[in-house]
């Protein structure tokens, strides 16, 4: 495909269709190989004896605190997570901060202290780092990036790109949706809204592993990130010989995103979370790795949202509350609030 | 929530299908005239629930999709001045003029904000009293109303650097053209929100004139469910009329302050729609007496020249008169992350509508 | 041009209420409604930042209440056919 956009526009960082154009159309397609084509949120590296999980990932949010966490929290838990839904183990961190002149000192500390809490917490550790400061207004605040290693079985290899998802197999994810985008929304404060959110940003390389030691059989996992588990699922079917079925009734949406996106028009499937996993699990070890799941903090409302599907190849189709159908596609852009 | 919760009634809906079911006896045709409709019966997934009896078709009820080229053009060069902000509702950011868009715009550093509401765009006039602050009025008879209050309020506040570039466009001459001009429907779901403002009075004459049905519906599935056994009722029936579904929100006058202030501000005018043409006294424009605050009127711009992409038929589209799949551009050319025309632009455009719920 | 959700108001400060959807909350204008009694309590539409009509709870409970009597009429029938093993309609 041509590319047809003569500036970067906010649509292809959203995480749908255009971005998905951008990584394709010009990195992917410059910086080709084998590794890279796979397109996994982290790279597998086969190194002699070990499998590793390679990944890196940029935060810019804004504000930089919201309810349930901060980018320092989002900057651990995303790269922890993007490991460990590649079926890896997260061992270590690097940290690149862009902090813009001005920024205050109490602000990065507390940014800090959170991160050095979130990777306890997971137990990672951070072992090598970067710092610039850019003129003010060269950034916003602050960003950070993060990149991590973990290590893989060799039999877990194949989670992150899928290839031994089956028919009947089953989905599931971790809880409610919509939680991280919707609250950092409302803690932007720009439209008048005041909402009881809160971000469900967490690290869930605990959760992951309780599930891959009950020895069931995980085919697939990624996080439900930018672009929300709309974005995963209709990635996941694009161009393959099975389908993809959700319930909508499955769906857990928290009154507050519900609210929120019933008045700006948004679809909580397409909301970012950051405490989010979708597993497609084998039929026969579904409801075990979900009563599982449910033990831990981070996965008290687990549930089955759908299954694969031999009909309707290649699309994803949720069954409506009201018994309609619809097909999930991938967002075009970002989400804007409409008035139509 | 309530309200809401409760017309998502999935034992209802079944209900209503399968009445609809038993009392239709022949193909029919259902336009509904609102983009709201036209994003609930697709997220909802109405369609599938219906018998193969009834077709439901999407009219020229997105103000998006039918707002010309131009206005998005003349948009586009008001953000290109140094002194302007454009504040907008999200939907207008990505339709195509000839050459650009408002979000293409502002990736090369204009100011363009969007805006939930006129009243922040009104605070951005405030808090900027050295840039021209014009608001894109896009909308219906939902949205005029706003559009009204705001312009009252910037002139009282004597917020003088805030104007409107009105585009609001007024339901019924679109309604009536589309069935002179040999549109087949036999029934209108007619559009919720704008009746709240205007009541049922201005669909009288598509029964009396056109012996065709109008069913006002509200937004929720059981709404619409229960608006097109209303309508198939009426047809079988041979009753044409106008009737409310949407009862607990319109009331048959309408909003009586909501029309005063509607004609306070504005005055009638003659309009284009993208795929209708001009419509007789279906714009709504800015009144002299709130001349200052027009952007059309205080604020010249040199404008590009149209340029109408070829192969794109919106305008077919719009009308009922071709569908989606019957574009040569439809899914190639023209897709939501890139459209060529605006049906394909606003998640309830024809177009990105059938593109989500068809393929 | 459609989007609009019923809020229930929670307070009025001359001409803004605070609407609240579920539990997210929102200040809209009563501009619009300006000659309508209107009270903490009462659901409206909201539009744009503005409440554009009141719900009318009468009329609500009465189209549910014919919903819920259909429902409950359907699952009589349901329950007559299924003992007497004839279709009633």
């Amino acid at each position: 495909m041509k590319n047809k956009f003569d500036t970067i526009l906010l649509g292809h960082g959203s995480g749908g269709q255009l971005s998905h154009d951008l990584i394709t159309d010009l990195f992917t397609k410059h910086f080709d190989n084998d590794i890279l084509r796979q397109q996994s949120d982290s790279a597998i590296l086969e190194t002699g004896k070990n499998h590793l999980a390679y990944t890196t990932d940029s935060f810019v949010v804004d504000p930089l605190f919201f309810p349930g966490g901060d980018i320092g929290k989002l900057a651990i838990a995303g790269t922890v997570n993007d490991l460990a839904v590649s079926g890896a183990c997260p061992l270590y961190l690097s940290v690149g901060f862009i902090i813009e002149e001005g920024l205050s000192f109490s602000d990065l500390e507390r940014v800090v202290l959170s991160m050095a809490e979130e990777a306890r917490k997971a137990g990672v550790r951070i072992v090598t780092g970067d710092t610039k400061v850019v003129d003010r207004g060269k950034c916003d605040k602050l960003f950070i990036n993060t990149s991590g290693i973990g290590i893989l079985d060799k039999q877990h290899v194949p989670i992150s790109s899928g290839s031994n998802i089956k028919i009947g197999d089953k989905i599931i994810i971790n809880g409610s949706i919509g939680d991280h985008g919707m609250a950092v929304m409302a803690a932007r404060n720009e439209l008048n809204i005041s909402a009881d959110i809160t971000s469900d940003c967490a690290c869930l390389n605990g959760l992951i592993k309780s599930a891959m030691e009950t020895g069931a059989q995980i085919s697939f996992m990624r996080d439900a990130t930018r672009g929300g588990l709309g974005t995963v699922i209709s990635e996941l079917v694009k161009s393959k010989n099975y389908g993809i079925r959700l319930m909508e009734d499955r769906l857990k949406v928290n009154d507050g995103v519900k609210g929120m996106c019933e008045l700006l028009g948004f679809d909580p499937i397409y909301v970012a979370n950051e405490g989010k996993v979708v597993m497609v699990v084998a039929e026969e070890d579904a409801d075990r790795v979900v009563a599982v799941l449910k033990q831990h903090p981070s996965g008290t409302q687990t549930s089955i949202i759908g299954e694969i599907t031999n009909d309707h190849q290649g699309s994803a189709w949720l069954e409506t509350l009201v018994g309609g159908k619809r097909i999930i596609e991938m967002l075009s852009g970002q989400q804007l609030p409409r008035i139509c | 929530m309530k309200y809401i919760d409760e017309y998502r009634d999935k034992e209802i809906v079944r209900l209503l299908a399968e009445e609809i079911k038993k009392t239709v006896t022949k193909p029919i045709r259902l336009m509904e005239v609102c983009g709201g409709h036209t994003m609930s019966i697709q997220k909802y997934g109405i369609p599938y629930l219906l018998p193969e009896e009834v077709e439901l078709i999407s009219g020229p009820g997105c103000p998006v999709c039918v707002t010309s080229r131009t206005y998005i053009d003349r948009a586009v060069a008001y953000s290109r001045l140094d002194d302007v902000i454009i504040t907008t509702y999200g939907d207008l950011i990505r339709v195509p003029g000839s050459s650009s868009s408002l979000d293409r715009e502002k990736a090369n550093g204009a100011d363009v904000r969007i805006v939930y509401s006129i009243l922040d765009a009104l605070m951005v006039a405030k808090k900027n009293r050295r840039k021209k602050v014009i608001f894109l009025g896009i909308g219906f008879e939902t949205t005029a109303p706003s559009s009204a209050a705001g312009i009252i309020k910037a002139q009282m506040a004597g917020i003088t650097n805030f104007y409107l570039y009105s585009a609001h466009k007024v339901m019924p001459p679109a309604m009536e053209t589309l069935i002179d001009e040999g549109v087949q429907i036999d029934g209108y779901i007619g559009p919720g929100h704008v009746s709240t403002i205007t009541g049922k009075g201005i669909y009288l004459n598509i029964p009396e004139k056109y012996g065709l049905g109008v069913v006002i519906s509200g937004f929720e599935p059981v709404d619409l469910m229960q608006s097109i056994l209303m309508l198939v009722q009426q047809i079988e029936n041979k009753e044409p009329k106008v009737e409310i579904e949407y009862t607990r929100a319109v009331k048959p006058e309408g909003n009586v302050k909501a029309q005063e202030m509607l004609d306070e501000v504005f005055e009638y005018r003659d309009d284009w729609w993208r795929g209708l043409g001009v419509l007789e006294n279906s714009g709504l424009k800015i009144r002299d007496k709130y001349a200052m605050h027009d952007a059309e009127v205080q604020i010249s711009v040199d404008v590009e020249p149209l340029i109408e992409p070829k192969g794109c038929i919106c305008g077919d589209i719009l009308r009922g008169v071709s569908k989606p799949k019957d574009c040569k551009l439809f899914g190639t050319v023209c897709t939501p992350s890139d459209p060529v025309g605006s049906c394909m632009v606003s998640n309830e455009g024809s177009c990105a509508a059938y593109y989500l719920y068809n393929r | 041009m459609c989007l609009s959700i019923p809020a229930r108001i929670d307070k009025i400060e001359e001409l803004t209420a605070v609407c609240t959807v579920g539990t997210t909350s929102y200040q809209a204008s009563l501009e619009l409604l300006k000659d309508e009694q209107v009270e903490v309590g009462d659901y409206v539409l909201i539009h744009t930042g503005f409440a554009i009509q009141k719900l009318d709870a009468a009329e609500a409970e009465a189209s549910l209440k014919t919903f819920e009597e259909f429902k409950a009429l359907n699952n009589r029938m349901d329950t007559e056919e299924q003992k007497t093993d004839t279709r009633l309609i």
